[in-house]
């Protein structure tokens, strides 16, 4: 693709994806202004105080007796300073205890994610290789099996297994608590925490990569440039590495981009079970405590992360085939 | 009709789905003949291993009965998949066939709505809105019919496209049937196929984004569904591992199920895509 054609394609896409947290930030607020209980209700629990001048005062402070438009616009120019509001359970602004906990789940997802695609890649091809076969049969089982397990049921079924019965690996949190390693120590530490974790939550992706590459394949090999090749007398490995898999892999890592979000949202159940300390436990936490500041703020934070990796993979995707139509 | 039935039991993964949905569906019936109590009462001792002969699955930390609780689980999670689904299918199919109908700036408009809702974390939004609503039978029901109805209104859309410009419909237009009426009689029929396997499909997702809500604790206080069994079991998980594992299989078999009639169903409503085995 021209690099002019390009670069207008990137700002297009980054137009869309601004109106797109726009509105994103709109909704969170009509979400934040339809809980119960306002801010000034929840800080007058908290003080012991509810008489109705305190109530009123509180809520002329934080601007909550201005019409909606005005409070919609005060709090759209606070996202853009990155203020998410307070916490008020935990008297700690809401952006400060997110950006505390993103890392730990960025590094959850992350190897879920890397670990799915890779190994439900490995598996589709396998299984294409032996269609009809019993090689495919048991992957295209196991791939159904995985697609239809709950996400925290695969969590305790390993903690019962791995922990409890075969005591290989921890069942909770993400580093041994007093241990106070630094450096390869600590991160071979946290590496046996993360096992289980991001195990739990790739199995049910790698299950829907394996099938896709499966399909993906399948379908490319069928196609009338691969019966050239191989008509042409090309070795079938290199018929297999040049043509089949560069063109069938591709759909398939784009799709994986486009679900990224939803594995961010399946972190919530991982990090739950695991006591993983990342945002998805933040919302549990948020949840319990009925503090739905925090919890609006994480579902902003996720739905922000996964339009920006949205981006990415249709910037990917465009960059890389050059038969993608710009705009 | 013969043909559908023919080509539908030759899948044998889809056969199998039938009679586990059957199978669910019959228990769900007869919970109350299996189990002529509630599935909330103190039955016996707490913790009882499976095997017992008056635990056949064992029992939980308060003394009830897993295999109780499984039984009235089944309904909490077939009506709730169900419902959902109906209503989902609701939203998705006005949503889609105005689109689809209307064309130009109001498809466009839809069209942004749901790919704004295609983009949201489905899980997340979910979560959000049951805990705003407070957690009940009807918010869980219409949180996941506000994240499930999307792909419904895009597969009516462009059944409505492909079909719009075709004679019957002219011909109807012509004849000066109502705009509805069209949608209703002419259209909607020939879009089933396509909405029968996603329904089923939804259903699948439905009982398994019910089981996160309930396994969250955002289910319905009053139901005992099997996202809850799974939750009040994982703190004791040492002690009782059967609290947690028999609901899982009982999901597991269930929506299992489901993706297994759905693909037998592609197969049967689609005879000319040849699917390679």
């Amino acid at each position: 693709m021209g690099s002019a054609r390009f670069w207008r394609f990137l700002a297009q896409r980054l137009l869309k994806m601004a109106a797109m947290i726009v509105a994103i930030a709109v909704a969170n607020f009509l979400l934040i202004h339809a809980a119960p209980g306002d801010p000034a209700s929840v800080m007058a629990g908290e003080a012991g105080a509810a008489d109705p001048q305190f109530m009123a005062q509180l809520r002329a402070q934080f601007g909550l007796d201005k019409p909606l438009s005005t409070q919609l616009l005060i709090y759209l120019g606070n996202l853009l300073h990155g203020d998410l509001g307070m916490s008020f359970r935990q008297g700690r602004p809401v952006a400060g205890l997110i950006a505390e906990r993103l890392p730990a789940t960025l590094l959850l997802t992350g190897t879920a994610f890397a670990f799915a695609l890779a190994m439900g890649m490995l598996l589709g091809a396998l299984a294409a290789q032996r269609v009809g076969r019993w090689a495919d049969s048991a992957i295209t089982v196991l791939a159904l099996g995985f697609f239809a397990t709950p996400i925290f049921w695969v969590g305790l079924m390993l903690v019962l297994v791995f922990s409890v019965w075969l005591d290989w690996l921890p069942s909770f949190g993400m580093n041994t608590v007093g241990a106070d390693y630094t450096g390869w120590a600590a991160v071979a530490d946290t590496a046996q925490y993360l096992v289980l974790p991001a195990l739990t939550l790739g199995l049910f992706y790698m299950a829907v990569y394996a099938r896709l590459t499966r399909a993906s394949m399948l379908e490319v090999a069928s196609q009338d440039f691969v019966r050239t090749a191989r008509a042409k007398g090309v070795p079938e490995g290199r018929i297999l590495r040049r043509h089949i898999l560069r063109n069938a892999l591709l759909p398939v890592i784009t799709y994986a981009g486009i679900q990224a979000g939803q594995l961010i949202g399946g972190s919530i159940l991982v990090e739950t079970v695991f006591a993983w300390p990342g945002i998805g436990r933040l919302a549990f936490d948020a949840l319990l405590a009925r503090d739905y500041q925090l919890l609006l703020g994480v579902f902003l934070c996720t739905s922000v992360l996964t339009v920006v990796v949205n981006l990415v993979t249709d910037v990917v995707y465009a960059w890389v085939d050059p038969r993608v139509e710009v705009g | 009709m013969s043909d559908f039935v023919r080509i539908f039991v030759r899948n044998r993964g889809a056969v199998v789905g039938v009679v586990v949905l059957a199978l669910v569906a019959v228990i769900a019936a007869t919970a109350g003949v299996l189990f002529p109590f509630s599935p909330w009462d103190m039955r016996g001792a707490p913790f009882s291993p499976p095997g017992d002969p008056d635990f056949l699955l064992g029992s939980d930390s308060l003394g009830r009965d897993v295999a109780a609780g499984i039984a009235y689980g089944a309904r909490v999670s077939l009506l709730i998949g169900a419902v959902s689904t109906c209503v989902a299918v609701l939203i998705g199919v006005t949503l889609g066939a105005v689109a689809g109908y209307a064309s130009g700036l109001i498809d466009d408009a839809i069209m942004r709505f749901t790919e704004f809702f295609q983009t949201i974390p489905s899980f997340v939004l979910a979560v959000v809105l049951v805990a705003i609503f407070s957690p009940s039978l009807g918010s869980i029901v219409v949180a996941i019919a506000i994240v499930s109805w999307p792909p419904v209104a895009r597969v009516i859309r462009a059944e409505v496209l492909s079909l719009r410009s075709r004679e019957f419909v002219q011909a109807a237009e012509v004849l000066g049937r109502s705009r509805l009426s069209i949608i209703c009689r002419e259209i909607l029929p020939n879009a089933l196929s396509p909405l029968i396997v996603l329904a089923s499909l939804m259903v699948a997702s439905a009982i398994l984004l019910e089981s996160g809500l309930s396994f969250l604790g955002l289910g319905d206080p009053n139901l005992m569904s099997w996202g809850f069994m799974i939750g009040a079991g994982r703190s004791v998980i040492r002690l009782a591992w059967w609290m947690s594992v028999f609901p899982g299989v009982a999901i597991f078999l269930t929506v299992l199920a489901l993706n297994l009639v759905g693909e037998g169903l592609t197969d049967a409503l689609n005879p000319r895509l040849a699917r390679r085995r």
